[in-house]
């Protein structure tokens, strides 16, 4: 573990100009930070601990209707919040099928957005990993990389995002503040990860020292607030990441779909975004083939990384199922087990 | 004169008490939810240093350098340990005096023979400044290639397997036997490696008071470890004080001293103060044994009418390249179904990793998910249920040996079972259940079983003036409420309540109890204590039947019984006399008796000698997902005289979730070229977490054994991973009709792929 300073800053101005120095990295919570400190996998010179800064940890409701996140909410807190869980019921159910309660409750939001992928050629440091040392190679490529991605990788990187909470984010069309020494600006949620392509230590849009000060959920992503589901497959049924992930949202006016909105995690170095699948959907009526022609859509261009294939077919499934169950409805309740398979279909009582 | 007694069997004094089949709370059970009860690591000794292992990050090869001085100029750091400078030992790590000796790694040369082997220490005056150190020796190395996998290298017969167990043994002539059957089937089954995980990592602190030793450090097995020490220091045991009153798990690996903790020990002695080593959680993945992989190949012939006529259980496993560990994997199969020929054979390769040792259910636990899930695969050639298959093929006596069992209510535990599941309801054919929410739902089973055996240990009784009670055996408390069980033994052993008397256990200054492992402690500290009351009793009766001045003066021909500290007359029990008294009378402060627990040889003879269990699973199997979540589990086990039902319910339950772990989560991930392990954390190496493990039934039907031992105890530390993987793999079968050979079950393998 290399020396570093320590800052804690009490404004984000504060926090932006401590974070200038190169090598600075911004600590919330630390639920990954630390880890990846301690395994030696990254090296930052300062620390900005963010904690102390009141202004981040508001959930607000803007004039516009807007929902406005501060980046320290925590993951729990934001999950149950009745009124978010209520306007945006697949983001409480992705925040809740994540990790395990213990990290929920110190888990914030920014940093949710911005943990490292689990690619373990990432963790160790005795493995080749461009993303860890640009150009020292890929051993993923052919390692063990069952759980590797199928959908945006590189020959240089196959390693996914493995966020839950960014794929109804993705999905819903949610906004990151930024805020950095040229000032304040915003990107799509969408838009903050990056795919690898040659420069895979590149993840975020984010410039060094630019912190993420919030999310914003906009007011028009209420509408899917009737018909959204997160899943989530996963090898064990709870504390574990996922092998694929599915958000969908649907608008549905008299059996027909008006608008839809579908993302995957588990696939990409990113939270992927389905528009082909949402444009083909959108007036069409909702059922099973339908959902299958859209699975086929948000899948048409992936491809296998490793030893990975079945995660193509077993993506489509998800998709489907997440459309189908998104048209049953939202459940009146948060399920037991968030994002289970075993609780996708409304009223299924799992511990029975 | 003492009449000449056999402890263990003769009636003459009988014992009277009721601790033994009481339910009781675990004695230690506050003590470790409040956080006083002081596991190894928690010892801070005055002046203590710490200290961290640098490992390795190849798997073959040599350290070519360690930047020694990078590390000695950190802050704090006292001392860097090296091959080059590590005070001498008495004997050779890589010797073998005994076959429970294992070789391992301290500094011994530049060698490396797998990932994570210690290759360095760092001491300093704190845990933080020692790790640094140890980041700082950054080392080089000259890699080899390394071998892993079962096909990484020449495969050869071994010398034996488990412990001194033939690697081929056969029993009738099985390939006759298969080629006359109306059905033959032949499949291969793999489980990966495994590591014990205990929550609780390997852990010294190590002192030295001049020639004397003092060691916190968890162990199954004190006096063992003691002996082993004294060996490597070239010491007197007596002058090595190991203390471990209580392990936060050890499931067969800290059944042996290892690498790490004889490193603790040499960095105590080379800076002269006392000094602690906890392995950090990744570097449990190295030096301290883990479950071989297994390839596995079933064999199975039987008749049309489902009579089992021949089984060949092949297996293929691994050990390290420079020690010999074999696991078992195959012999579970000479003693569960009643097959007229049986053969089981091995073969193995040496590979790049630590060597393979005990884990909980050593060969049982990989053997049986193969065997049951075969035995399901011919059950299903013949058009049988699966239950109604095993018990036609009920083995009455033990089928390769012939022998009788001591004891066995199997099929009390089948029938009782499957009552209790509702297993009758089930459809032979697979895929044919479904939930209202259209589930797969399926159902499966698995015959358990494991060994009765016992080892060697020895107690000390003591009754003082007071009438009070002292019971000793260096026993070993691993979690499964050893304390607890053993108090509730030494209470009924000197006809006493619980709460006068005292057990101490826990340390190596005690009477030797053997090692707490392969479910014999309780039967031999149990027998030990059992005898050492016995002998107690027998020299107050001594006293008391011969001295004029007592109410059982005469009573030696008619025996005495103990009964609530006092012994009375058997034929006259209005005629007796207080512990207190006899002693005051004697004018003796206490009384002494010692009493050892060995395997009867007559008994071993004559019998076979086993736990059995039957294991019924319901599993959920999404239909197009492939996720699988397990819904009922119904256990119920022979294991003889129950000694304390809460805690054996306890291990029984805690075994059948490990069985979950094993038919679906257990897996450690090894990178094939580099033979590091990718998932060395309890976040990626899963185990079953709450939501994984349903409402789970488990017990006991009555079962006496008059052989076993003389409280007729079997054990039920292991019984409860074997058949329950088994029955969770087969109840996957039966939800998808996907036959999964290759363990852990995974999405891979069930989700639709289309």
């Amino acid at each position: 573990m290399n020396r570093f300073d320590y800052v804690k800053p009490a404004t984000v101005a504060e926090a932006i100009a401590a974070a200038g120095a190169p090598g600075a990295a911004y600590l919330a919570s630390g639920t990954n930070l630390l880890d990846l400190m301690k395994g030696n996998v990254v090296q930052p010179a300062r620390l900005v601990d963010i904690t102390q800064i009141k202004e981040l940890t508001r959930i607000e409701r803007l004039g516009n209707g807007d929902v406005r996140i501060g980046a320290l909410v925590r993951n729990a807190d934001l999950a149950c919040d009745a009124s978010f869980a209520r306007d945006f019921p697949a983001v409480a159910e992705a925040l809740l099928s994540g990790a395990s309660a213990q990290l929920r409750n110190a888990a914030t939001v920014g940093g949710n957005l911005l943990q490292r992928t689990r690619c373990a050629y990432f963790y160790d440091t005795a493995s080749a990993c461009n993303k860890r040392i640009p150009g020292s190679g890929c051993d993923a490529r052919d390692g063990e990389n069952s759980q590797h991605a199928v959908l945006g990788w590189s020959a240089a990187c196959i390693a996914t995002n493995p966020s839950d909470f960014c794929v109804p984010l993705a999905a819903l069309d949610a906004v990151v503040e930024i805020a950095g020494a040229s000032g304040r600006r915003e990107v799509a949620l969408e838009a903050l990860h990056l795919l690898p392509g040659t420069t895979p230590e590149r993840e975020t849009v984010l410039a060094p020292g630019e912190m993420i000060v919030a999310v914003r959920l906009p007011a028009a992503a209420r509408a899917f607030a009737r018909h959204a589901r997160y899943l989530k497959v996963r090898e064990r049924n709870s504390y574990a990441f996922a092998v694929v992930s599915a958000a969908a949202g649907l608008v549905i006016e008299n059996g027909s779909i008006k608008q839809a909105r579908l993302a995957l995690g588990g696939v990409a170095a990113k939270p992927w975004r389905a528009h082909d699948a949402e444009a083909l959907l959108a007036g069409q009526t909702s059922d099973a083939r339908v959902f299958e022609q859209a699975a086929d859509a948000a899948l048409r261009d992936a491809k296998p990384s490793g030893d990975n294939a079945y995660k193509i077919p077993l993506a489509r499934q998800l998709i489907a199922r997440a459309l189908q169950a998104a048209a049953q409805g939202t459940p009146s309740r948060m399920p037991a087990l968030p994002a289970s398979p075993f609780s996708s279909v409304p009223g299924v009582l799992h511990d029975a | 004169m003492t009449p000449e007694l056999n402890l263990s069997r003769d009636p003459a004094h009988l014992r009277h008490g009721s601790n033994i089949g009481q339910p009781l709370s675990r004695v230690d059970g506050l003590a470790k939810v409040t956080g006083r009860a002081t596991y190894a690591a928690d010892n801070n000794p005055p002046g203590l240093l710490y200290a961290v292992l640098a490992v390795s990050s190849i798997a073959r090869g040599r350290v070519a350098a360690l930047d020694v001085d990078a590390a000695k100029a950190h802050p704090g750091v006292v001392e860097v340990m090296t091959q080059a400078n590590r005070p001498p030992l008495h004997a050779d790590p890589d010797g073998k005096p005994n076959p429970f000796s294992f070789r391992f790694e301290a500094l011994q040369n530049d060698r490396v023979r797998y990932a994570n082997q210690p290759i360095a220490v760092v001491i300093a005056e704190s845990l933080e400044a020692a790790t640094e150190g140890a980041a700082l020796l950054a080392p080089r190395y000259e890699a080899e290639p390394a071998r892993i996998g079962l096909d990484a290298a020449a495969a050869y017969v071994p010398p034996v397997v488990g412990m001194g167990m033939p690697a081929e043994q056969r029993h009738g002539d099985v390939e006759a036997a298969l080629s006359a059957s109306d059905k033959q089937i032949t499949a291969i089954y793999e489980t990966p490696p495994h590591y014990h995980n205990a929550m609780e990592p390997h852990a010294i602190v190590a002192e030295w008071q001049g020639d004397r030793l003092v060691i916190d450090t968890p162990t199954q097995g004190l006096v063992m470890m003691r002996a082993r020490l004294a060996e490597l220091f070239g010491i007197a045991p007596e002058n090595i004080l190991i203390r471990s009153p209580y392990l936060g798990g050890g499931f067969g690996g800290k059944g042996l001293m290892a690498g790490p903790q004889v490193l603790g020990i040499l960095a105590a002695k080379m800076v002269g103060r006392p000094v602690k080593l906890v392995a950090r959680r990744e570097q449990l993945y190295g030096p301290f044994g883990h479950r071989s992989p297994t390839r596995q190949t079933l064999r199975l012939g039987a008749s049309n009418a489902g009579q089992l006529a021949g089984i060949h259980h092949h297996a293929r496993i691994a050990t390290s390249s420079f020690e010999d560990f074999y696991e078992a994997a195959a012999h579970v199969t000479h003693t569960l179904y009643a097959a007229p020929a049986i053969a089981t054979t091995y073969d193995a390769v040496r590979v790049d990793t630590g060597t393979p040792l005990f884990v909980r259910a050593p060969g049982i636990a990989p053997g049986s998910i193969a065997l049951e899930s075969a035995v399901d695969e011919m059950a299903a050639a013949c058009g049988l249920d699966p239950l109604a298959f095993r018990v036609k093929n009920y083995a009455e006596v033990e089928p390769s040996t012939g022998k009788p069992f001591s004891s066995k209510a199997l099929r009390d535990c089948y029938t009782q079972g499957a009552e209790r599941f509702g297993w009758w309801e089930r459809p032979l054919k697979p895929r044919m259940m479904r939930d209202k929410d259209g589930f797969l739902v399926g159902w499966g089973m698995g015959t358990a079983t494991f060994h009765a055996l016992m080892f060697a240990g020895q107690a000390r009784a003591v009754i003082r003036r007071d009438g009070s009670g002292v019971v000793e055996s260096g026993a070993h408390d691993m979690g499964q409420g050893a304390w607890t069980a053993f108090a509730q033994i030494a209470a009924d052993s000197l006809a006493l309540d619980r709460d006068q008397v005292t057990f101490k256990a826990g340390t190596s200054d005690l009477p030797d109890a053997g090692i707490a492992g392969g479910s014999a402690h309780t039967a031999t500290v149990g027998t030990a204590i059992h005898n050492a009351g016995a002998a107690v009793i027998a020299k107050l009766a001594e006293l008391a039947t011969s001295d004029q001045r007592s109410p059982l003066f005469g009573a030696g021909n008619a025996g005495v019984i103990a009964r609530q500290g006092r012994l009375l007359r058997r034929d006259d029990e209005g005629r007796g006399e207080s512990y207190a008294d006899i002693l005051a009378r004697a004018g003796l402060d206490e009384v002494e008796g010692s009493g050892s627990g060995v395997p009867d040889p007559t008994a071993n003879e004559q019998y076979a000698m086993h736990s059995h269990g039957a294991v019924f699973a319901e599993v959920k199997v999404d239909p197009d997902l492939g996720q699988v979540r397990v819904t009922r589990m119904v256990g119920a086990f022979a294991a003889g005289r129950i000694i304390n039902p809460k805690l054996v319910k306890s291990q029984l339950v805690g075994g059948m979730i490990w069985g979950i772990s094993l038919a679906l989560h257990e897996e450690a991930i090894t990178d094939r070229r580099s033979g590091r392990i990718m998932n060395a954390n309890l976040g990626e190496y899963h185990v079953p977490v709450n939501a994984d493990v349903p409402a789970i039934e488990a017990f006991t039907v009555e079962e006496h054994d008059p052989f076993v031992n003389p409280l007729g105890i079997k054990g039920v530390g292991e019984i409860g991973i074997t058949g329950s993987a088994g029955a969770v793999a087969n109840a996957v079968a039966h939800a998808t009709g996907i036959r999964v050979r290759r363990f852990p079950v995974r999405i891979s393998d069930l989700a639709r792929r289309a």
